[in-house]
């Protein structure tokens, strides 16, 4: 097993360690303002609807509907070379936020805007784990 | 009542250049940046040290391409290197020139992406979304073009029009980097980058430079050439999803809806006056975007709209005359504002449109924008 994981890592800051924790633990959340209760993804300094300070982070069902996906044919970094052509899908939560990720699993012929997908977790490194989505049947 | 009227034919364009357009390693930003300069002046017969205002995009320091070019203005603005900033950078010029903050503003385009392997995705642009392979604005095309084909039964052939009528004007262009013809069978199969899109659908990368120079329309009339005047301009951002990069759910319909009323209601025009597009082509999606939010066509009917040669010279609207990003040449919008200009002189040749009296920039982009030019 090697250890060199040669695809990009997230930059873990203060302001995203708490997804990637989450993450880690198998748990999808998002930045919520404890202010007015907007939740937003990837997380902001401030509540982008009421400017507010107060931010936590919210466990999410996971579930959530394809807003697009595409196919890359093209390796923008090596570590994506042994993948192509792989499938990179946008997906708006059941709660709001719209998070980009990969589609994985069977049944990608059925892909359609709109379709129910839900959450799944894979361990990259021993810190980072990426939530990852499938098509619900 | 347009918010804007009383800009309405206050500003000219009245000199543009160029260099040509390629792959040009042993030349740097600021010298393909001075022999755009150099022509544009030509083109409008203007001294140099008339040059009082200067704005710079993708260009690394304003303040050496002053001490090249031997100018040292009372006005600067630098933009960055994005794609978007042809037309902001022209609508700040035209506030400027109205303020008197200048007289003759230059304005100055270059890119040396080809020479120096710019890649527009990966480790130069790093993201959010990184992890998951996310990256370029061509992916982000992708998406919305998948959304247009769900939402609206678009289809790849109908995409395929777009790269074909504006690789045929870049067949009429003697400046243009591609000049074969293609087919749309050749788009189909056309090496696949992130699908739904293919290579013909992606814009080129290439070194060059473009200038245009400013003025009021009064001092237009001691220059060489006749002006053509800024008609209408119309500007509308969408930042609300800034960290999806060039990625909007709706395609920008709303902004770019509210960017061309403005300028219509300015010009005293409507979408049917308009004579020839020039429509910022990243893409060749973002011109079927582009023509639903400026009003050629209802919603969700641009894939329609195209079909059977729409766009080009001798259709219902030609578009990008000079052959666009997709096939003339990469530079960022500024080539289509003067080729905007050279179809108002009657200069482009054999890609002329006849009796061409109104031409119109658009830009459909997180900052949304669109101008229209007339005869002075």
């Amino acid at each position: 097993m090697s250890n060199a994981y040669a695809k990009p890592l997230p930059k873990i800051d203060l302001l995203n360690r708490p997804f990637w924790e989450h993450a880690k633990a198998g748990r999808l959340a998002v930045q919520r303002c404890t202010g007015c209760g907007h939740r937003h993804m990837p997380p902001s300094p401030v509540c982008p609807t009421c400017l507010g300070e107060n931010q936590d982070w919210e466990v999410v069902s996971g579930r959530g509907r394809l807003v697009s996906w595409v196919t890359f044919h093209r390796a923008y970094w090596g570590g994506f070379g042994a993948d192509v052509p792989y499938d990179v899908c946008m997906v708006e939560l059941d709660e709001g936020p719209i998070l980009v990720s990969n589609l994985v699993g069977a049944g990608q012929d059925k892909a359609a805007v709109g379709a129910a997908v839900s959450v799944l977790f894979e361990p990259v490194t021993p810190e980072i784990t990426l939530p990852k989505f499938r098509l619900v049947e | 009542m347009s918010e804007l009227g009383h800009l309405k034919d206050k500003i000219a364009v009245v000199g543009v250049g160029n260099t040509p357009y390629g792959n040009f390693p042993e030349i740097d930003d600021y010298g393909l940046g001075a022999r755009a300069f150099r022509a544009a002046l030509a083109d409008c017969g203007l001294e140099k040290s008339r040059i009082d205002g200067l704005l710079v995009c993708r260009i690394p320091y304003y303040a050496r391409m002053g001490e090249v070019l031997g100018i040292s203005p009372r006005w600067t603005i630098p933009l960055p290197p994005h794609g978007r900033m042809s037309a902001m950078g022209i609508i700040e010029a035209m506030a400027a020139l109205n303020a008197g903050l200048c007289n003759y503003v230059a304005l100055i385009y270059a890119n040396i992406g080809r020479s120096r392997r710019v890649n527009y995705g990966g480790e130069e642009s790093p993201n959010v979304w990184d992890p998951w392979g996310y990256t370029s604005p061509g992916a982000a095309h992708a998406m919305m073009f998948r959304r247009h084909m769900a939402k609206y039964g678009t289809t790849t052939r109908q995409l395929a029009e777009v790269s074909v009528a504006v690789r045929h004007h870049a067949t009429l262009n003697p400046d243009a980097v591609m000049r074969s013809p293609i087919t749309i069978d050749d788009h189909e199969n056309a090496r696949p980058i992130v699908l739904p899109l293919r290579l013909l659908d992606y814009c080129l990368i290439n070194d060059g430079a473009v200038s245009l120079i400013l003025t009021t329309k009064e001092r237009a009339r001691d220059l060489k050439k006749p002006p053509v005047l800024i008609s209408g301009v119309g500007a509308k951002e969408a930042f609300a999803r800034a960290s999806i990069p060039n990625f909007d759910l709706d395609f920008w319909y709303g902004e770019v809806r509210e960017a061309a009323n403005a300028a219509y209601d300015m010009a005293g025009i409507g979408p049917a006056d308009v004579d020839a597009l020039m429509c910022y082509d990243n893409f060749s999606p973002t011109i079927l975007f582009s023509l639903e939010g400026l009003g050629h066509c209802p919603r969700g009917e641009s894939g329609r709209f195209v079909e059977g040669g729409t766009l080009k010279l001798g259709g219902k609207l030609p578009t990008n005359t000079d052959g666009g990003h997709l096939s003339n040449s990469y530079m960022q919008g500024w080539a289509l504002n003067v080729e905007a200009v050279r179809q108002l002189r009657g200069e482009c040749g054999r890609r002329q449109v006849p009796d061409c009296a109104v031409v119109q920039f658009a830009a459909t982009t997180p900052c949304s924008r669109s101008l229209i030019y007339t005869r002075g």
